[in-house]
């Protein structure tokens, strides 16, 4: 016999198929690393230059951090080399963010005294704690004095910071700094290796643990990854038992014919509707028809101000359990059609009731499959955006869903959502620049998020599946 | 009809009465007028060759044909005298009074105990002490109890085929019903446990009327005190086991046992 050659010999195959794999892999692994890189890079501390301008351009000294290079053609042709100079002060010398021509640099000066700060207000403040002109024992002397006052500051509640910081610029003018301005301060031209990564986790630390600043380009993302986390799970408590029931209903009780067909197909092309429609949906249907009713029946004193009649927690949580109620059916449905019929039989045989079969026979078998549901419920809910937008995401909420007052779970508020807050800043920021490495930072998050969820079900899915093995298979 | 060679019991010996029993799958006729009478405390054998309705007839009696879309079910059948298709009988209790074993080993996904335990909880005992004496005593009427004494919480599926199949045993007759149903019972194990579920078909026939399907001749011989000999949804036979071994009456009956076809 002849050995098949070519195609036929299935190595080009095994190639394409292994190659599509690669090409997968390659890809999410680009994915994260470029997520990781630009968006946490953003937190580690840059290191600070004092850089000169050619003295036709009139432009003073700058402190200030290299962004970018970049080379960018010219309106009356040729090219020209330029560097995207991030020298903060949106306050005292505005824009935070400029392109400067490399022909028009003239030094770039490492000073070791040079500074960024943190603040409340304006974005971050860059400068020097020391004039650049003085001798060089009085500029160290100096600036060792101001930062060891700013440490012992920094030390302190806000309110307790008392007195200013002299901020000097690259030209010599000097400015005061209200202490109690500052958030964190950094010397990154005097930081060892050890410093920089403890500040660069304090950093990361502070970005997923604070609320943001402001609209949100500066401080933390918290309450847009608590948004998320409690929606989900609102949104798995409502889709589980609902798509259970209605796959129960689908595979054990209705008779298996065209109609229940018919059904079935039905319900795997809503897994097809385009999510904004679900949101006008969950407008239309639960914040103005059911809110709107709740609102007449039960807070009619709190009218004309609407209480479940606007969008908010709940109604964001329930349209997106009716988003991923399909996929919960089908995963469940796959999960109750490879039960053998035997094990069926056998509980049927011994007297029990169709109730009782699925009950102690067919739920706990079914129960693996069921969390295959909810982890593709959970990783389609977390990351929808615009159906959201229409049933309670915000950008900015004032408070958590969740806190310390009756009734705790506040599910008419409205909340924080990270794919929103995402959105929110690469769409609505003020300052492009200084929000693009949070969108990064942002996204990465999500992702995290969602795996850690999605890690959670499959490990209790292990668990479960490996409580009553089959040592055959 | 009236000329199928079958035999008659005294009503107080007869476990199972069944008249003129028909069933059809979605208008395809599976078995045609089946008229018997199943012996009490006896072991009756039901051969035949694929599709010949022997399955089907022994579904009939507790009614898991119920299940199937599309059955239709004329005739009687009656248990000690009481009619069971009629559509008031609640199948639950049917099915307590007539347990059945299939084919394949069908353990729970559970632990040895609550497989056996399975059907008494159902019935509502939960009491551990009843519990443990109910499962220990189905355990060694099926003589598996020396096997799996020391691994009763161990999962039901870590154990071999034919101590699965005795399991399935033991999880039906720990109800303690009044018939026991075996479907091809062994057709799946190996000689030696193929022998096993043999000699306890052989003990339990004291306490049970048992009826067992197969379709494997010489363990219909070995295992039966009837025989009934079913071909194409008819009843073609049905006598004492020796007698239908040795001295078939109908034609059919003799090709069949001398392997002239099936």
């Amino acid at each position: 016999m002849k050995t098949p050659s070519g195609w036929r010999s299935g190595d080009g195959a095994l190639w394409l198929s292994t190659g599509a794999v690669t090409l997968t892999l390659l890809l999410t692994v680009t994915l994260l690393v470029l997520l990781g890189r630009v968006g946490f890079g953003h937190f580690w501390p840059e290191p600070l230059s004092t850089f000169t301008f050619d003295p036709a351009t009139g432009q003073a000294p700058v402190v200030a951090a290299l962004r970018e290079q970049s080379t960018f053609a010219l309106p009356e042709g040729g090219m020209e080399a330029r560097t995207l100079l991030r020298t903060g002060n949106r306050d005292a010398a505005p824009p935070d963010f400029r392109w400067v021509a490399d022909a028009r640099l003239h030094s770039v000066r490492f000073d070791p005294a040079a500074i960024e700060l943190e603040r409340r207000s304006w974005g971050p403040a860059l400068g020097l704690l020391a004039p650049p002109e003085a001798p060089a024992t009085d500029r160290a002397a100096l600036a060792a004095r101001q930062w060891a006052r700013l440490e012992g500051a920094l030390a302190l509640p806000p309110q307790a910071r008392l007195g200013t910081l002299t901020l000097y610029s690259a030209d010599g003018s000097a400015r005061p700094l209200a202490l109690a301005e500052v958030v964190r301060a950094w010397r990154p031209n005097a930081m060892d290796l050890r410093e920089k990564l403890s500040l660069y986790f304090s950093r990361i630390g502070a970005f997923i643990s604070e609320p943001p600043r402001e609209a949100n380009t500066e401080g933390g993302i918290f309450p847009a990854l608590f948004g998320t986390v409690l929606m989900v799970m609102l949104m798995t408590v409502v889709v589980t038992p609902i798509g259970v029931v209605a796959a129960l209903y689908l595979h054990e009780y209705a008779p298996q014919g065209p109609r229940t067909q018919m059904l079935r197909i039905a319900v795997n092309n809503l897994a097809g509707v385009p999510s904004i429609v679900y949101g006008v949906f969950g407008l239309g249907f639960f914040v103005y028809l059911v809110g709107g009713s709740l609102d007449r029946a039960f807070f009619a004193d709190a009218l004309p101000a609407p209480t479940f009649g606007t969008p908010g927690l709940l109604w964001a949580s329930l349209t997106l359990a009716l988003l991923t109620l399909p996929v919960m059916i089908v995963a469940t449905e796959e999960g109750l059609s490879r039960i053998p019929r035997q094990l069926r039989e056998a509980s049927l045989a011994l007297g029990a009731t169709r109730l009782e079969t699925i009950r102690h026979i067919i739920l706990p078998q079914a129960l693996p499959a069921v969390l295959t549901g909810v982890i593709l419920a959970v990783a389609r809910g977390a990351g929808e955006v615009a159906p959201l937008m229409l049933v309670g995401v915000v950008k900015l909420a004032p408070e958590l869903p969740l806190d310390s007052t009756f009734p705790f779970l506040h599910l008419d508020r409205q909340f924080m959502h990270l794919g929103f807050h995402i959105y929110d800043l690469a769409f609505q920021s003020p300052n492009v620049e200084a929000a693009r490495p949070l969108v990064y930072a942002s996204a990465l998050l999500l992702v995290l998020m969602i795996v850690l969820l999605n890690l959670g079900a499959v490990l209790l899915r292990a668990y479960l599946r490996g409580r009553h093995r089959d040592p055959l298979g | 009809m009236n000329d199928t060679p079958t035999l008659a019991f005294d009503p107080a010996d007869t476990c199972l009465n069944v008249e003129q029993l028909s069933v059809s799958y979605d208008g395809k006729a599976a078995l045609r007028e089946v008229s018997l009478t199943v012996p009490r405390h006896r072991v009756t054998a039901f051969i035949g060759p694929s599709g010949c309705g022997k399955s089907t007839l022994l579904r009939s009696f507790n009614r898991m044909n119920d299940l199937i879309r599309g059955v239709e079910v004329t005739g009687q059948i009656q248990l000690f005298g009481e009619d069971i298709l009629a559509p008031a009988v609640d199948v639950t209790v049917l099915r307590r009074r007539i347990g059945m074993v299939f084919q394949q080993p069908n353990p729970f996904p559970m632990s040895v105990f609550d497989n056996v335990a399975y059907g008494l909880r159902l019935q509502g005992l939960s009491e551990q002490r009843t519990l443990e004496r109910e499962v220990e005593w189905a355990l060694r009427s099926a003589a598996l109890w020396d096997e799996v004494k020391d691994r009763l919480e161990a999962s039901a599926l870590t154990l071999s085929g034919g101590q699965q199949q005795r399991l399935v045993i033991a999880r039906a007759i720990a109800i303690r019903p009044e018939v026991l149903l075996l479907d091809e019972p062994a057709s799946a194990l190996d000689p030696i446990s193929t022998l096993k579920i043999e000699e306890l078909i052989g003990q339990l026939a004291e306490a049970y009327s048992i009826i067992v399907v197969t379709h494997n001749m010489q363990q219909a011989a070995r295992v039966s005190d009837y025989t009934a000999f079913l071909y194409l949804g008819e009843l073609v036979e049905f006598s004492a086991t020796d007698d239908l071994f040795t001295r078939p009456q109908a034609r059919q009956t003799e090709d069949y046992i001398t392997g002239r076809y099936g």
